[in-house]
C-alpha cells in the first residue's frame, strides 16, 4: 500500500472546479416534466388555532392547482414515532400540517401549490387565515423560573448530561483566596447555509419516489420520508449530491422536505418547494443560553473549585439540549465541582445543533472565565492553562487516547508572538486604537459512527466505492478519494467515490465532524477485505506467484500487486479482474468505533486561539486584526481542506463574537432580521490575518485511520479568545455575545 | 409576486404620460429596492415603466456646480473625478453604502427614494402606518435599535437609510423634478419630510413627478470634509449613526459648519444645532463636543436605541476632527 502518496497530500477539492463553474446541480436546479412549484404559507401568528382558512381567492388566479393545508391534506401516519428522525431530541416531533394548532412563529399552515414559483407565491398572499390568538412566551431570561431537567431519549448518548458533582463545591468556592463569578449570556443564530432549503421530488409513480434534498442525512430523510407516507424503503431514494453548507441546519428533515412529497404524492406530480431565506429562520437555530459560572483557585492558580449552570432554549414539543457545562472538567482537574443544565421550554421551533453546538457556547463562558481567574492571580493566561493543564480527563479520570494541547498552546503562542503581550489591561495604543491580545483553549467531540462501504474493483482497474454519506461542501468526496486510492496503490484519477444517495451503503448524517472517521474507516475496512478478495483471485490464476502469499505478503502500488520480497513479482488489478470474465470483485464491509477498547478513554480534539484586536478608543469598533489557531486533532487527511475548515470557523468565530444574531421582538415572538442583509456576519473588510496550525498528533488508539475530525474545533476557541482580546485592549469585559460595540463606547 | 405591465419609455414626456394615467404605476430606475419591495408585496404596483433608457446619465459641471443626472449609477457618480475632487464626502457616503454589485446597479434618483429598513415595514404581516396608513406602528413599542431618535411621531419611528443623501444634505444639494405640468426645483431640506401624522409620505415628490437631476452647489470645504459611518459591521451593513461634515475655515476659525447626520430620523437630520454652536467659533476639541453636545441633547430616543446619543457625539465629534484635519 503507497501508504501517505494521497493521505496527507494538500489536494484541491476534487469537484471544485464543477461547483465554481456552476455546473454542480443542486437540490432546487433538478428539472422534471411538468413541473409544479410549491411556496410554503408561514403562520404570522405564535401562538393559537387556524379557525377558518379560505382559499377561494387564491385558486381562482390562473396557475394555481391547489392549496393544501391541514384541512384537505392526504391522510398521514399517525403515530408520533414515525415522524422521528435519527436526530430528533426527546419529544413529540413537530408534524406539519397536522391540524389548526399554531405552536410557533412562521410555522408552515399551507402550501400552494402552482405552475410556477411566482404565481405560488403571489397566490400565497391570497389565502386568508382567520386565527385565535393565545399568550406565548419567548423570552429566555424572563422564564428562567420555568427551567427544568431535560428528558432523556436517543439523542442523550451524544450529548450526556454534565458530570454529577464531586467534592463540595459550595464550601470550596467560598473559602477559596481567589475565584470569579460570572454570568454569560448568548443571542439566537440561524445556520443560514448559503443554498437556500429545498426539495424536488419526482414522481414515479408505482408508491416510487425520487428526492432531491438538501440535507445532511440522505438515509436519515429516506427512512423519515418511508415512514410518514407509509411507503416501502426501497421504492424512496434521496439524493443529495451537492449540498451548499448545512452547519448542523440539514441534520433534521426540514419541513419543505414533508410538503414537497405530500404535494407530489397528493397530487401525483413532479412538484419543488424552496424556501425563501426568511423562511429559513423558522426552524432549526442555536439556542439563547444564559450562564452561570464561577470558577476558584488557590494562590499558585491550582483551580480547586468549577461551578458551571446553564439554562437553554428549547421548544415546548421537544426536549433540545446541548454538552455546555461538560468542558471544563475535561481540561482543568478540579476536585470540587458542580454543574447543571436545565432546558427553559418556549413557544418556538426545537433549536438544532449548529456547529460546535454547546461546545462553542459553553468554552466561550469557561475560557473567558479562566481569563478573569488568571487576571485576578497576576498569572499570564497561557500559563494558567499550563499550570492546570491534564494529560487526563478530570471529569472521567480516563486517558486520552491522544492529547497533543500542549503544542497547541506553545506552537500557536510562538507564532502569534504572545510573549509580547501587555498584561496591562488599556494600556497598549497603535494610533487611535487600543490593541489587546486574547487567547482560550477549544475542545471538541472526536466522534465515530459506523458505516458501510461497497467497495470494488472494476474491469479497467479503478476502484469503485459507494457509501450514502454527503459531502456538505467540506471536501468529504475529496478526502474519501486520497484515503481509498492508497489503500490500493491507485492514483486520485482511478477512484470513484459515490455519494450523497440514500441507495448507497449506510450512513450517518454528516455531522459532529464525524465523517471522515465514520465513512473513511469503512473505506479502510472495505479495502482490506478487497485486497484479499484480490490476493485471492490473483493466486488462482494460472501459474500464479500468489499461490501461497499471504496478506500481509503482498502490497499495492500503481495499479498493481506485488510480492514484497520481490518487488517486481506483480500481477495488474485489470489481469485480475479479467480473470474473473471481467466482473468486478466487490465487497461491502461495515467500519465502526472499537466501543470496548474506547470506552477506557476520552476522546477529543483540542485546540489553542490566540487574537490581537484594535478597538477604536472613540467609537468602540472592533477589529480581529489577527488571529492563530493550533488543532491538535490527530491524522490531517489533507491539510488544505481541512485548513478550510479552521479558517472558516476561526471566521465563524469572530461572528459569533462581534455579529451574528437573530433579534426577537418578544411581543411578537417573531424573529426580525430574517435576511442577509440584516442577520450579520462578517463580509472581507471584518477579516484580519489569519493562521491556522496542525499540530502533529498520531493516535493509533482511536481508529484505524488516527483522524478525529476537524469541522467545528476551529469555532471553539475563537469567541473566547476575541472577548479575553477586547478585555486586554478595553479593561472591560463583555459578558454578553454578540458584543455590540456600543457597549465599548466609553 | 404580483403581476404587472411592464413598459419601456425613450424619453422623459414618455415616461410621465404613461404614469399619469395609472396611480399604481412605479418607475424603475436600478430595481435594487423596488424589486425587493415587490417580492415581499410590500410595493404592489400594476406597471412597471422602465426609465433606464432615459438619456438622464450625464454628470457635468455647472456655472453653479454639478449636476448628477437621475439614471446615473451610484457607482459612477462616486469615481467621476470632478466628484472626487469637488464633493469628497458625496463620493465616501456612496462607497460607505451597500455593495459594490447593488452601487453598480443603483440610480441617483433610485437611491433618493429608497424606502426605510424598518422590519415592520418589510413584513406584510405586521401593523405598520407607513405600508398601511392606520394599521399603527409596530415599531415603536417593538425592537427598535435601528430606529429614529429625532423628529419621530408615535405614528412612526423609521430612519431613513441612504448614505447618499446625508451628504446631499450637507452640501445642500437640490432635486430637479419634471412633471406634465412644470419642472420645479426642490431643496434637500423640504425633499424628505418628518413622518407627522402621515408616514406612508417618506418625501415630497408627488405620483407623476420623475426625478431628472440632483444639482450640488459648490462649496468651500471640499478638503475640510468628512463622512463617517458607524455600523455593526465594516461594510455591507445600513449606519447605525453616520455624519457627513464640511468645515468652511479662516485659519483655525470656523466660519460656517456644514453638518447632516444619517440613522436618526426618518430624513437627513441637519445638526442645526451644532452648527450654530461652531458658527466662528475656534476649531478645537471642546468646542466640537460642546457642538455635539448642542445636537444630542434634544434626542429622544426609544427602548432599543439609547445607545445612539452617546454614538451620535462620538461621530458628530470624530467626522469634525477629520473634517478639521483634512485628510479624507
Ligand atoms: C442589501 C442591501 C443593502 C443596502 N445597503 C445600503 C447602505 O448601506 N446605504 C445606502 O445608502 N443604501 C443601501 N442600499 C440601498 C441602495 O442604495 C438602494 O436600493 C438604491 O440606491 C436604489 O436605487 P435604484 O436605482 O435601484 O432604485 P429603484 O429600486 O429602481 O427605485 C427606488 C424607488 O425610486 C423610484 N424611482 C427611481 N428612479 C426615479 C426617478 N428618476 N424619478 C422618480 N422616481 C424614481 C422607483 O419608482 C422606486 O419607488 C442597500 C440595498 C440593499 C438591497
Ligand atoms: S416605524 Fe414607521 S415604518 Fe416602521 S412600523 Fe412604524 S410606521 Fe411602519
Amino acid at each position: 500500500m503507497d501508504f501517505n502518496k494521497n493521505v496527507g497530500q494538500p489536494v484541491s477539492r476534487l469537484e471544485g472546479k464543477l461547483k465554481v463553474t456552476g455546473q454542480a446541480k443542486y437540490a432546487a436546479e433538478y428539472e422534471a416534466d411538468n413541473l409544479l412549484h410549491g411556496y410554503v404559507v408561514s403562520s404570522p401568528i405564535t401562538k393559537g388555532k387556524i379557525i377558518n382558512i379560505n382559499i377561494a381567492q387564491a385558486m381562482a388566479i390562473p396557475g394555481v392547482v391547489d392549496v393544501l393545508s391541514h384541512k384537505n391534506r392526504t391522510k398521514l401516519a399517525w403515530f408520533d414515532l414515525q415522524y422521528t428522525d435519527m436526530d430528533a431530541p426527546p419529544g413529540t416531533v413537530f408534524k406539519p400540517l397536522a391540524d389548526e394548532n399554531i405552536l410557533y412563529n412562521g410555522q408552515p399552515i399551507a402550501l400552494v401549490v402552482a405552475e410556477s414559483y411566482e404565481t405560488a407565491r403571489y397566490a400565497a398572499t391570497q389565502v386568508i387565515f382567520e386565527y385565535e390568538q393565545e399568550t406565548f412566551q419567548t423570552d429566555l431570561e424572563s422564564n428562567i423560573p420555568n427551567g427544568r431537567s431535560a428528558k432523556k431519549g436517543f439523542a442523550t448518548a451524544l450529548k450526556p448530561p454534565p458530570p454529577p458533582p464531586t467534592g463540595d463545591f459550595l464550601n470550596s468556592f467560598e473559602q477559596a483566596p481567589v475565584k470569579v463569578a460570572a454570568t454569560f449570556q448568548h443571542g439566537t443564530e440561524h445556520h443560514n447555509p448559503i443554498e437556500l432549503f429545498a426539495t424536488t421530488t419526482i414522481y414515479e409513480g408505482k408508491g416510487k419516489l425520487t428526492i432531491y434534498d438538501k440535507t445532511q442525512g440522505t438515509i436519515n430523510n429516506q427512512l423519515y420520508v418511508a415512514n410518514i407516507f407509509g411507503l416501502h424503503y426501497k421504492d424512496v431514494r434521496v439524493l443529495a449530491p451537492f449540498v451548499g453548507g448545512g452547519f448542523g441546519s440539514g441534520l433534521r428533515p426540514q419541513y419543505q422536505l414533508f410538503l414537497c412529497v405530500m404535494a407530489a404524492l397528493h397530487l401525483k406530480r413532479n412538484v419543488r418547494v424552496v424556501l425563501e431565506r426568511k423562511q429559513m429562520f423558522f426552524f432549526s437555530h442555536r439556542p439563547p443560553v444564559k450562564q452561570n459560572l464561577r470558577f476558584a483557585s488557590d494562590v499558585e492558580g491550582n483551580v480547586t473549585a468549577l461551578g458551571h449552570s446553564v439554562f437553554s432554549e428549547t421548544s415546548n414539543f421537544e426536549d433540545y439540549t446541548e454538552a455546555i457545562a461538560n468542558w471544563s472538567h475535561k481540561l482543568y482537574p478540579a476536585p470540587n465541582t458542580l454543574f447543571n443544565h436545565k432546558v427553559v421550554p418556549l413557544d418556538v421551533y426545537t433549536p438544532l445543533d449548529m456547529r460546535a453546538p454547546g461546545g462553542s457556547t459553553g468554552m466561550h463562558a469557561i475560557e473567558c472565565t479562566m481569563d478573569e481567574l488568571a487576571h485576578k492571580l497576576k498569572i499570564d493566561p497561557l500559563e494558567l492553562r499550563l499550570i492546570n493543564y491534564s494529560e487526563i480527563d478530570p471529569s472521567s479520570n480516563k486517558p486520552y487516547t491522544s492529547k497533543a494541547l500542549r503544542n497547541c498552546y506553545l506552537q500557536a503562542a510562538d507564532k502569534f508572538g504572545w510573549s509580547n503581550r501587555n498584561p496591562e489591561p488599556r494600556s497598549t495604543k497603535r494610533g487611535n486604537k487600543w490593541v489587546g491580545y486574547g487567547m482560550a483553549t477549544g475542545i471538541w467531540d472526536a466522534f465515530q459512527f459506523p458505516a458501510r462501504v461497497e467497495a470494488m474493483i472494476t474491469k479497467d482497474g479503478r476502484m469503485v466505492l459507494n457509501n450514502a454519506t454527503t459531502d456538505i461542501g467540506t471536501g468529504t468526496l475529496t478526502v474519501m478519494t486520497q484515503i481509498a486510492a492508497d489503500e490500493l496503490g491507485l492514483s486520485l484519477e482511478e477512484v470513484d467515490f459515490n455519494y450523497g444517495d440514500s441507495k448507497k451503503p449506510f450512513s450517518m448524517f454528516q455531522g459532529g465532524s464525524s465523517i471522515t472517521s465514520s465513512t473513511g474507516v469503512a473505506i479502510v475496512v472495505a479495502a482490506k477485505a478487497l485486497r484479499k478478495k484480490l490476493l485471492k483471485k490473483a493466486a488462482k490464476m494460472p501459474d500464479s506467484p500468489f499461490k501461497n502469499s499471504e496478506d500481509a505478503e503482498v502490497f499495492f502500488s500503481a495499479g498493481n500487486m506485488h510480492l514484497k520480497d520481490q518487488p517486481n513479482v506483480f500481477v495488474s488489478l485489470k489481469n485480475i479482474i479479467a480473470s474473473n470474465n471481467g466482473k468486478p470483485i466487490k465487497t461491502t464491509n461495515m467500519g465502526k468505533p472499537h466501543m470496548l477498547k474506547l470506552r477506557k478513554y476520552s476522546l477529543a480534539t483540542h485546540s489553542a486561539s490566540f487574537v490581537e484586536v484594535e478597538v477604536d478608543q472613540d467609537l468602540g469598533t472592533v477589529m480581529v486584526t489577527r488571529a492563530v489557531t493550533a488543532v491538535a486533532a490527530g491524522k490531517i487527511i489533507n491539510p488544505k481542506t481541512a485548513a478550510g475548515q479552521i479558517s472558516g470557523s476561526m471566521i465563524w468565530g469572530i461572528s459569533k463574537a462581534l455579529h451574528e444574531e437573530t433579534f426577537m421582538d418578544h411581543n411578537l415572538g417573531k424573529y426580525m432580521n430574517t435576511n442577509l442583509g440584516e442577520y450579520h456576519i462578517p463580509v472581507h473588510a471584518d477579516i484580519g490575518q489569519l493562521e491556522v496550525i496542525f499540530v502533529e498528533e498520531k493516535d493509533e488508539l482511536i481508529n484505524e485511520i488516527g483522524t478525529k475530525g476537524v469541522g467545528e474545533i476551529g469555532l471553539v476557541g475563537m469567541p473566547a479568545a476575541i472577548s479575553n482580546a477586547i478585555f486586554n485592549a478595553t479593561g472591560k469585559r463583555i459578558y454578553k455575545l454578540p458584543i455590540h460595540f456600543d457597549e465599548l463606547m466609553q | 409576486m404580483k403581476p404587472f405591465k411592464f413598459s419601456a419609455v425613450n424619453n422623459p414626456a414618455e415616461a410621465i404620460t404613461l404614469i399619469n394615467k395609472n396611480t399604481d404605476a412605479a418607475f424603475l430606475g436600478g430595481g435594487t429596492n423596488l424589486l425587493d419591495l415587490m417580492k415581499e408585496h410590500v410595493a404592489l404596483p400594476n406597471e412597471i415603466i422602465d426609465i433606464g433608457n432615459l438619456s438622464l446619465k450625464e454628470i457635468k459641471a455647472t456655472a453653479s456646480g454639478i449636476s448628477l443626472g437621475a439614471l446615473a449609477k451610484n457607482t459612477e457618480t462616486a469615481n467621476h473625478p470632478l466628484i472626487r475632487k469637488n464633493f469628497p464626502v458625496l463620493s465616501k457616503a456612496i462607497l460607505a453604502g451597500a455593495s459594490a454589485q447593488i452601487r453598480n446597479m443603483a440610480t441617483n434618483g433610485g437611491n433618493l427614494l429608497q424606502r426605510t429598513r424598518c422590519s415592520y415595514f418589510y413584513d406584510i404581516a405586521m401593523p405598520c402606518n407607513k405600508r398601511n396608513p392606520g394599521s399603527g406602528c409596530a415599531a415603536l413599542e417593538g425592537f427598535n435599535r435601528m430606529h429614529a431618535i429625532f423628529g419621530w411621531t408615535r405614528d412612526c419611528v423609521a430612519v431613513y437609510p441612504s448614505d447618499m443623501a446625508i451628504a446631499l444634505s450637507a452640501l445642500n444639494a437640490s432635486v430637479k423634478v419634471l412633471s406634465s405640468e412644470r419642472e420645479r426645483i426642490i431643496p434637500f431640506r423640504d425633499f424628505h419630510i418628518l413622518p407627522g401624522a402621515h408616514p406612508e409620505k417618506d418625501n415630497s415628490l408627488q405620483h407623476g413627478e420623475l426625478i431628472t437631476a440632483i444639482e450640488v452647489p459648490k462649496n468651500d470645504f471640499a478638503e475640510h470634509s468628512a463622512y463617517v459611518k458607524i455600523r455593526d459591521r465594516n461594510s455591507y451593513a445600513f449606519a447605525l449613526v453616520s455624519v457627513a461634515a464640511g468645515l468652511t475655515l479662516n485659519g483655525n476659525t470656523i466660519q460656517t459648519a456644514s453638518i447632516a447626520m444619517g440613522g436618526v430620523a426618518h430624513k437627513p437630520w441637519r445638526a442645526l444645532n451644532a452648527e450654530a454652536y461652531l458658527k466662528d467659533k475656534a476649531a478645537t476639541a471642546a468646542n466640537f463636543a460642546k457642538a455635539a453636545e448642542a445636537e444630542m441633547a434634544l434626542a429622544q430616543p426609544l427602548a432599543h436605541n439609547k445607545f445612539k446619543i452617546e454614538m451620535g457625539k462620538k461621530a458628530l465629534i470624530n467626522a469634525l476632527e477629520t473634517a478639521f484635519k483634512g485628510n479624507i
